[in-house]
């Protein structure tokens, strides 16, 4: 299936320290954490297709981790179904 | 599954909605642990302080706990003081510079332990200063113990089996003490477990800030922070323990509002 994301982010890893406070916080759940961990040990938050741009992980995050864009135009991806 | 390339801003046209840290801090690095609350509630203050134009005429000062190690990278003029002397530092500072914004950065430990003088006397003498409180119910920064206001029941490192009234008493509710005094302004209680909590608490600490810019008298903000490490709890489950322990002792919402009595 398609799925639309009026938001995306950049994810500065390496300073996550893998509370998961980010994840729950999503309203769409397109936050989940990663199964490899970043340099410091930590598993860290990945984006699957779906992001709003609402902010609400950045609001949340303790560790200043997320920047937030929102798309002039929608962007659209592919997603497996299983996954959405 | 797919995911998202999240390693660089977007190709495509698109707006910058957020941005990793607060303008006034000088780095995102600080080595608070992991599902600390306190970074969260710095950071609201100093986009209040942003948006309020007081970015070059604010003074910060400082108690001792963990979040004043943010004394080397906030981008505003502050100072630490002595243990729970945050009050009493402030009223000099504000009452040579009466133009300055003033605030202090505490902790529970801090302002209810160690402080508790320094901000009852701060408020009967009506002092236009605005007090921040990071509330966990631990002196986070020397391991977890309890402070005055941790609540009954609650588990610390010299409160095993957990607050027991009979032995250690019961907690100061310190926004209740200065809210019925003459002198203060503005009391209100935030927290900072969920999104939207965080979203109402900066409204709160705006208006303890314009409360000091109207002169009308000392404003304190209190702010429930997650603090698992000093609870034994995992860091992703912070949010939820907070709520369920001092969440029930210290109701979130506006104590007192001057302006609004008026
Ligand atoms: C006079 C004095 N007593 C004790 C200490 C040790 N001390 C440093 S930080 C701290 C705890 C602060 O607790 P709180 O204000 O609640 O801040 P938190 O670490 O929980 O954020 C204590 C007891 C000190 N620095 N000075
Ligand atoms: S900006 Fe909103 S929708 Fe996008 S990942 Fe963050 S919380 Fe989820
Ligand atoms: S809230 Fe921040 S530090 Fe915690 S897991 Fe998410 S990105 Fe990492
Ligand atoms: S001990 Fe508690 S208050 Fe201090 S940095 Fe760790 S989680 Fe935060
Ligand atoms: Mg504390």
């Amino acid at each position: 299936m398609r799925r639309e994301s009026r938001g995306t982010l950049v994810i500065d890893v390496e300073r996550c320290k893998g509370c998961e406070l980010c994840i729950p916080a999503c309203p769409p759940k397109v936050l989940s954490m990663s199964t490899i961990s970043n340099h410091h040990g930590y598993l860290y938050p990945e984006l699957s297709p779906g992001c709003t741009g609402c902010t609400a992980c950045q609001q949340v995050c303790p560790d200043y981790v997320f920047e937030v864009y929102r798309y002039q135009t929608p962007v659209m991806a592919v997603v497996d179904t299983e996954a959405a | 599954m797919s995911i998202v390339q999240t390693t660089r801003p977007p190709a495509v046209p698109s707006t910058k909605v957020a941005n990793f840290k607060p303008t006034l801090l000088q780095t995102e690095e600080h080595h608070l642990c992991p599902g600390c609350g306190e970074p969260v509630a710095i950071r609201l203050v100093l986009e209040v302080i942003l948006e309020l134009g007081l970015a070059q005429n604010n003074v910060c000062v400082i108690g001792h706990g963990c979040y004043g190690s943010f004394v080397m990278t906030l981008d505003v003029d502050c100072t630490l003081c002595l243990h729970g002397r945050a009050p009493a530092v402030s009223t000099g500072v504000k009452r040579m510079r009466p133009d300055v914004a003033v605030w202090t950065l505490q902790g529970d430990g801090d302002m209810t332990s160690e402080g508790l003088a320094e901000i009852l006397h701060a408020t009967a003498r009506g002092e236009n200063i605005t007090c921040i409180m990071l509330n966990n119910g631990v002196f986070g920064d020397t391991g977890g113990q309890m402070t005055a206001s941790s609540v009954i029941g609650q588990r610390t490192k010299n409160t095993l089996e957990g607050r027991d009234a009979a032995y250690h008493g019961y907690p100061i509710v310190i926004c209740d003490m200065v809210a019925s005094m003459q002198g203060s302004a503005y009391v209100a209680r935030g927290s900072v477990h969920n999104a939207a909590a965080i979203a109402q608490t900066k409204r709160l600490i705006r208006k303890g800030f314009q409360r000091q810019l109207e002169k009308k008298g000392l404003s304190l903000v209190e702010i429930l922070t997650m603090c698992p490490t000093g609870w034994f709890v995992p860091a992703a489950g912070g949010a939820d323990y907070m709520m369920e322990s001092l969440g029930k002792t210290y109701p979130l919402g506006e104590i007192k509002d001057v302006a609004a009595a008026a």
